[in-house]
């Protein structure tokens, strides 16, 4: 049972109040008229399914009902963040561990949520 | 090959059943074959069988990274029917139906496939209308279906609730007799020995970690065991196909999640078909043993740890227990998943790739036991003949460029 955090809602809540919604970052194209076919269908089909850290869109269903994104590995299930629309993320394929910097953020921020939960 | 058979049990019972012959060999790879087949699951290892049966092709090796049948072919609730909506699908899941009726024989092995009636229940108007419109496409394609009422279906099942007052009210359901389930290990060990006895090596605890390709056309792979060369390679690693494909340096509209199942402890016999439900998400057989073997649906996060949610099983045992309250107090003996394939128009792929020589036989999704035989048996032609088989031709990957799709999703009670 995933334990997820809601940028927004700023708790732990159980997975039973989120939906999965696919890979995160997706842009739909600006212009779909011009798309050849080969975009299009890679638009709306093609998926990366890696095996290991994954970025996917989540939905705060019974929540809030805000859609926000979780950086997770597909083998262990980890929930490595969890971070609003428009964020990007500081885990990834290149940066397993987060850079140095990045680190310190995280911490920071693991520790405000704490305070979130509590509060 | 030692052949099985009732007189053959006899003999080797005055020897205490010590001396049976291995059932394959486990042979030293070699440096180069016809073709490789990479996955040793049931697709992989019927089309490494109908290659060397149906097309001498016999300098084949069949590559697995555990052990044989050890991936969804061992993990799935065994059911097998060809009631499809579509006419490319009904004609493929028939096929393979029509190799089931004959598979014991044709390979010398007991896969006890049971032709005990498949049902996939109705709960609501519109599936109701679902059904009947699968039913008559069912029936001008030739395969045997029909629609039941409640009351006859409470006659098949006689301890389901079919009551009116129900949670989920049975409005009536489609039936295919002659679908059933079959016993999937002897399906993997029965292929494995009949392509192993005309000469095909099975190369278990060999995992494939990358391809060798020379201006787009694909020589070899690499794997744990050192590099094995072929100009043909049929990839069938059904949830894993999506991380060969990136070896390859291509992508495909799958996504790989997990899918759960579970058993009961054995019981007296008590269901005696197959029974499904779409709209709650539950089905559930029982086997010759006497344990329930129920199916959930997929947990909706990609997945590649061979184990599912929490959540998704207790939704499905609710959905089992309001249909059927004789269950309520049945305990569970064990619970696992595997990791499915899944396509975004519920359909396989079975298709040349963008590198020449390289053939992905993947997406089965959450029901490819069933075509086991069949997509062996059109694969194999299509790798011998370097040409789609006319079954698998609506299958190709470029489907979903051009649009041309085969919808099953939510028209065929697609589950299973
Ligand atoms: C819980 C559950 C229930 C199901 N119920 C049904 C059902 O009732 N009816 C039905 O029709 N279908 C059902 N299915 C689906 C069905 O199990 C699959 O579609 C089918 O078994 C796929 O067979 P396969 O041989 O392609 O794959 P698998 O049996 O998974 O074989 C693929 C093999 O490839 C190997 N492999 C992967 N990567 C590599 C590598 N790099 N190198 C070497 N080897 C590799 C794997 O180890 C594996 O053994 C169910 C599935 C699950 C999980
Ligand atoms: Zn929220």
């Amino acid at each position: 049972m995933f334990h997820i955090y809601c940028p927004y809602c700023e708790e732990h809540r159980e997975e039973e109040e989120f939906h999965p919604k696919g890979q995160a970052h997706i842009a739909r194209p600006e212009e779909p008229e011009a798309c050849s076919d080969e975009e299009w269908g890679d638009y709306l089909f093609f998926r990366d399914n890696p095996r290991g850290i994954h970025h996917e869109l989540w939905v705060h269903a019974v929540g809030c009902r805000k859609f926000f994104n979780i950086t997770r590995h597909t083998v262990s299930y980890a929930i490595l963040e969890t971070y609003k629309m428009g964020e990007l993320p500081r885990f990834t394929a290149e940066f397993p561990e987060g850079s140095l910097s990045e680190k310190v953020t995280t911490e920071a921020e693991a520790m405000s949520r704490q305070e979130g939960v509590k509060a | 090959m030692q052949r099985y058979s009732g007189f053959g049990l006899a003999k080797h019972a005055l020897s205490h059943h010590e001396n049976w012959e291995r059932q394959w060999r486990n042979p030293t790879p070699k440096p180069q074959y016809d073709v490789i087949i990479i996955g040793g699951g049931g697709h992989g290892l019927a089309t490494a069988y109908y290659l060397a049966k149906e097309h001498g092709i016999r300098n084949v090796a069949v590559l697995e990274k555990g052990w044989l049948g050890g991936g969804n072919t061992a993990r799935n609730t065994t059911i097998v029917r060809s009631n499809y909506l579509w006419d490319e699908s009904a004609a493929l899941y028939e096929h393979a139906i029509k190799l089931w009726e004959g598979l014991s024989q044709d390979i010398n092995y007991n896969v006890m496939f049971s032709q005990r009636g498949v049902m996939n229940l109705a709960h609501t108007l519109q599936d109701m209308r679902d059904v009947q419109r699968r039913v008559n496409a069912n029936r001008l394609n030739g395969i045997d279906s029909v629609v039941l009422t409640p009351e006859q279906i409470q006659e098949i099942v006689p301890v389901m609730d079919c009551s009116k007052n129900a949670r989920y009210p049975i409005l009536g359901a489609s039936w295919q007799p002659r679908a059933g389930v079959a016993r999937h290990d002897a399906v993997a060990w029965g292929y494995a020995r009949a392509a192993d006895a005309l000469g095909v090596d099975l190369l278990q605890n060999t995992e494939v970690t990358g391809f060798k390709i020379r201006d787009g056309r694909v020589f070899g792979v690499h794997t744990n065991r050192g590099d094995i060369e072929a100009k043909t390679i049929g990839c069938v690693a059904a949830g894993n196909s999506g991380v060969l494909a990136k070896m390859a340096g291509f992508k495909l509209p799958l996504e790989s999640h997990p899918l759960q199942a579970l058993v009961s402890e054995p019981l007296k016999p008590v269901l005696d078909t197959v029974v499904m439900s779409n709209h709650v998400h539950g089905y559930i057989n029982q086997t010759d043993k006497g344990d329930l073997v129920i199916g959930a649906g997929i947990d909706g996060y990609n997945g590649y740890g061979q184990r599912g949610s929490y959540p998704t099983v207790e939704h499905t045992l609710q959905a089992i227990v309001e249909m059927f309250p004789i269950f309520s107090r049945v305990r569970m003996n064990r619970q696992w998943g595997g990791i499915v394939d899944t396509c975004p128009d519920a359909c396989p792929i079975l298709s040349a790739t963008p590198v020449k020589g390289l053939f992905f036989n993947c997406g089965w999704g959450t029901g490819g036991f069933k075509a086991t035989p069949g997509s062996g048996h059109v694969f194999a032609w299509t790798l011998a003949k370097n040409q789609a088989h006319p079954l698998a031709a609506p299958f190709s990957i470029n489907r979903f460029h051009t649009g041309a799709l085969v919808d099953e999703h939510g028209a065929a009670g697609v589950a299973h």
